[in-house]
């Protein structure tokens, strides 16, 4: 199980960015697991395919250190499904979640974009 | 992860499969809105979701600790793999069972009679008062089973400043609840006021004895009874306090009942009634010892008090040893006696653990058992690890394809060992089962004729805690190598050799030979000392004690209540002597005071022509028939008649060994000796008037020693106590008892077979060579076992090149001797080696032995041939199967 603190801030975020769209998509409201997957995959215009397959681990994840908190209910069509809903403890979460991420993405922009881009040095061909 | 998730775990996983199932319905109407067909939305919903077996099982390891979860499936794998090969289970679990059965069984007895302190409050604190004679030897009478100090001495000892508070004082007995006619025996103990509370036993009912129940002239005090005594006389009742207990015809009113636990402070025995010492002599009357000061019968205790230590106080008894030795010295000693009896110091030993004269007499075969006991049971590990290496053998493509598929060797070793660590435990659980009726039945083996011995069996930590490792040890033994040898294949040759390991063959076939070779050695030290212990039971058995034990029949009388009057004693007993030898069946009857090899003795100082001899003759007064139906031929002069009367010269006869030892030749009749008795005391000078052949007097294994014989016609004190012997045919016991009622109604009489006696004296020579034996033949037959599972198996594994051989022309005969020309290699190993074991074995218990010179050399060729027969007929049955073996047959398998 992954050790809760400070860990280094591109780890826990590349690993942890399912962690914090589930987040934020609770932000709406409650939702089960399928509403979740679709809305990742909508509101980011199908660029981010969740693997379904890896939803459910992080919900239990994220479940287990109390950050959503989930409840049977019924859906929209007339089925049981398992509602996730946001805690007090995971809307704070989710802020420092994207301040660190806002973070990270400067810090890779400064890389991939510098201010002055040096040009690549190529080697001169031999005759 | 909480612990309560961990508990829910099962649960947690049926709500993610609900939910995962809900996950895949929603995917699959959405498919069929977008117009797929049923199969076509299900199959893209699984694509879509990945396998939810995974999925689940990657929820449930965050639920879980890996280790625990993961023992638990080797455990449950284990069970599943033992329970497909139920023959090959049963009969592991059933031998290891018994091996640590009977290792517990014996640790049992050994932990109850020699590790185990008194269920008593803070048994560390108790001590024992006693004397440190200094090798000089203490003179008197000797009573009990554990007589240590005389009353006076106690007494003294009680009110000296010693910094020893509430010493208290007890002696084992035996109380008859009879008032006459056939004895009613039970165990009985003389204990002084403090007693209960000085160990600090609580009462089960009423009120257990203090201070004031033991005041000197108490007439018949309060008494306690023991709480299986309460079960047993009483049956339980809770008003027992008042209730009155007939000892020997006096009634005692019972105080209470002792509680449950405690059985007394002699580890062997349990003590029924217990009786304030000051009623002595209402049970003995004028042979009580309240005031004798060479009489030792008891035992004395106490408890020290905090920051007192054993060290602290010995230097305190030492100071006052001399002044309580000037106050308590026995007025009639002699004046050597007298000197000893003032050297001597006091000084107090732990006694936490009780007392027990079991203790002396059993720890060390006991120990030696359990060592044998623990060869067998390595022995059947032995086997078991030979059966598991020929299973890890088959099992060696399961292994090679889990290590291919990238099983750490760590798991898998770990696997297997759970799987041996369950037949381990299975047959520990078991096994302390049997051990539980085993030890009985060893308990019941040093039961006396009219004396059960009483250990108190308990599973208590200490015996758990040796089964625990036991099974652990078995675990590691038989589970570790075919585990290390199984998982260190390297799995592509496993796999190419089809199923035929050629080329780790050899190597792990060399550990099965060792295991073999370990077998046998420990078989041959096993089976050497099996035939040591019969040749010593047959030794003591055998031995001549001088006199036929069997068919004589012993009647013991107690005439105390008969109101004989003193000076017509002899004339009653005399009469009474008659009167049996009248019964029909009877025959011939003598009386004597002390009986050969019953127990008792007596033996004084001899002095002829003036001078002390040494050694001390035994003696014993005996009628006129004595010699005749102890059946002890006379060798010269004549044995006792009717010239021997009170007013004649005393007489004596004596054996060979008494003439040779005082008098230097065979026939010293006419010769006369006297004692060194004290001025005043009767002794009279004695003339030997004939000469018997030799006896022994305590203890067949003595070797024959000077006895002499005095007449009961010339008994200056006639006993109240009358011992006939006789060799009887018929219901003789009811006749005497019967006669016995007639003469007086308080008279108690007692019956004993010589015999029976005698075989009592022999139990430690019995046990050890009915328990060694059964251990070798089990040892025996393991190893034979062992032998023919490892030909069997070479035979199976050579087939080929047997069949090859066949084919070129090898004849049956050459087949059957290269297979005993193998297994002989192995068997002369083994019994090399168990030769060496067990000469050191041998050496290291030669005080076990009797009647055995060390060097001699048979037991061991014996044994070693006996072996040596076993396994090579255990070896020739593979041998001849490979010889029969068709050529086309074993062939056609390549």
């Amino acid at each position: 199980m992954p050790k809760r603190g400070t860990t280094p801030i591109q780890e826990e975020m590349l690993q942890g960015t399912l962690d914090v769209l589930i987040l934020k998509t609770l932000v709406g409201g409650p939702a089960h697991g399928h509403t979740i997957a679709l809305v990742i995959e909508r509101q980011s215009d199908d660029m981010l395919q969740v693997q379904h397959g890896s939803l459910y681990p992080a919900l239990h994840r994220l479940e287990d250190r109390g950050w959503i908190a989930s409840s049977w209910g019924t859906s929209a069509n007339n089925r049981r499904a398992r509602f996730y809903r946001l805690t007090t403890a995971g809307r704070r979460q989710l802020t420092a979640q994207t301040s660190r991420w806002d973070e990270l993405v400067r810090a890779v922009n400064r890389i991939l974009k510098p201010a002055g881009a040096l040009r690549r040095r190529g080697t001169p061909r031999q005759a | 992860m909480s612990w309560r998730r961990f508990f829910r775990r099962a649960r947690w996983d049926e709500e993610r499969q609900a939910e995962l199932r809900a996950h895949l319905d929603f995917e699959i109407d959405e498919g069929l809105a977008r117009g797929l067909s049923m199969d076509e939305a299900r199959t893209a919903a699984y694509r879509k979701l990945g396998n939810p077996t995974l999925i689940r099982e990657e929820i449930y390891g965050m639920n879980t600790l890996g280790w625990l979860e993961t023992w638990w499936q080797d455990v449950r794998y284990g069970a599943r793999v033992l329970r497909r090969s139920p023959t090959f289970t049963i009969v592991a679990i059933l031998s290891l069972a018994l091996g640590v059965g009977a290792n517990t069984a014996i640790f049992e007895l050994i932990s109850a009679v020699r590790l185990r302190t008194l269920p008593v409050p803070e048994p560390g604190r108790l001590v024992e008062l006693r004397i440190d004679a200094h090798g000089k030897g203490r003179t008197g009478e000797f009573n009990g089973h554990w007589p240590r100090m005389t009353h006076p001495l106690f007494v003294t000892m009680r009110e000296a400043d010693t910094g020893l508070d509430h010493l208290f004082a007890w002696s084992s007995a035996t109380f008859d609840l009879a008032d006459g006619g056939e004895s009613r025996p039970v165990n009985g103990l003389w204990v002084s006021g403090d007693f209960f509370s000085g160990i600090g036993v609580r009462p089960a009912a009423g009120r257990l004895l203090g201070p004031d129940d033991d005041r000197r002239g108490c007439g018949a005090p309060a008494v306690v009874v023991s709480y299986a005594f309460w079960q047993r006389q009483f049956g339980g009742d809770p008003a027992v306090a008042g209730r009155v207990l007939n000892v020997s015809g006096t009634p005692f009113t019972v105080a209470g009942v002792s509680e449950q636990t405690f059985f007394g402070l002699d580890v062997g025995r349990s003590f029924d009634v217990a009786i304030p010492i000051c009623a002595e002599p209402l049970l003995r009357g004028d042979a009580n010892r309240l005031e004798r000061r060479d009489a030792w019968w008891l035992s004395v205790m106490t408890r020290l008090a905090p920051g007192q230590t054993i060290d602290t106080v010995n230097p305190k008894l030492a100071a006052i040893s001399t002044a309580v030795m000037q106050t308590t010295l026995p007025p009639n000693y002699l004046q050597r006696e007298r000197e000893n009896y003032l050297q001597f110091t006091l000084k107090v030993n732990e006694a936490g653990a009780g007392v027990s004269d079991l203790r002396s007499t059993y720890a060390q075969p006991l120990w030696v058992l359990l060592v044998i006991a623990g060869a067998v049971l390595l022995i059947a590990c032995g086997n078991l690890a030979n059966l598991l290496l020929a299973r890890a053998t088959a099992r060696a493509r399961e292994m090679a394809v889990r290590l291919a598929i990238g099983a750490s060797r760590r798991r898998l070793i770990r696997q297997m060992l759970v799987e041996s660590l369950l037949l381990a435990s299975a047959g520990a659980i078991l096994g302390t089962a049997i051990a539980s009726v085993l030890s009985r039945a060893l308990v019941a083996f040093f039961d006396r004729p009219g004396e059960a011995v009483f250990v108190d069996l308990r599973l208590d930590w200490r015996v758990l805690a040796f089964t625990a490792a036991l099974a652990l040890l078995t675990c590691v033994i038989c589970g570790l190598a075919p585990a290390l040898r199984s998982t260190g294949t390297n799995p592509a040759v496993v796999m190419r050799a089809s199923g035929r390991g050629l080329t780790d063959a050899a190597t792990r076939f060399s550990l099965r030979r060792l295991l073999v070779v370990g077998q046998l050695a420990l078989s041959l030290v096993l089976v050497t000392g099996a035939l040591l212990f019969a040749a010593t039971l047959k030794n003591v058995v055998d031995v001549d004690p001088g006199f036929r034990p069997s068919g004589i029949l012993e009647a013991d009388l107690d005439f105390r209540r008969a109101d004989v009057p003193r000076d017509q004693q002899a004339r009653f007993n005399q009469a009474f002597l008659e009167r049996v030898q009248g019964l029909p069946g009877v025959g011939v009857a003598a009386t004597a005071s002390h009986v050969m090899l019953s127990g008792s003795g007596w033996n004084e100082t001899l002095v002829v022509e003036g001078k002390e001899q040494r050694p001390f003759p035994n003696l014993s007064r005996v009628s006129r028939d004595f010699f005749r139906v102890m059946q002890m031929p006379l060798v010269a002069g004549r044995a006792f008649d009717a010239r021997d009367t009170m007013a004649a010269p005393a007489v004596a006869v004596v054996t060979e060994a008494f003439a040779q030892a005082y008098f230097h030749e065979p026939a010293p009749l006419g010769r006369q000796f006297a004692f060194a008795r004290p001025a005043g005391d009767y002794n009279p000078t004695v003339t030997i008037v004939g000469v018997v052949k030799d006896v022994k007097y305590f203890d067949v294994r003595d070797p024959f020693g000077p006895v002499a014989f005095f007449p009961d016609t010339q008994d200056p004190r006639p006993d109240v106590y009358m011992t006939i012997l006789m060799r009887p045919n018929g219901d003789v016991p009811g006749a005497i008892t019967r006669a016995a009622k007639d003469v007086h109604p308080r008279i108690l009489v007692s019956f004993t077979k010589l015999d029976d006696q005698i075989r009592a004296s022999m139990i430690r020579e019995r046990l050890m060579a009915t328990l060694s034996g059964f251990f070798a033949l089990l040892a025996g037959g393991l190893a034979a076992i062992g032998l023919y599972g490892v030909m069997s198996y070479l035979v199976a594994r050579r087939r080929i090149e047997i069949g090859i051989r066949m084919a070129l022309g090898a004849e049956r005969g050459r087949i059957i001797w290269m297979f005993l020309r193998e297994s002989a290699w192995l068997v002369l190993a083994g019994l090399a080696i168990g030769a060496t074991l067990a000469v050191f074995a041998a050496r290291s218990s030669a005080t076990l032995f009797f009647g055995l010179s060390p060097g001699q050399p048979w037991p061991f060729v014996a044994a070693a041939t006996l072996l040596a027969i076993v396994a090579l007929a255990a070896a020739f049955l593979p041998a001849r199967r490979a010889s029969r073996l068709a050529p086309t047959e074993a062939l056609r398998g390549e």
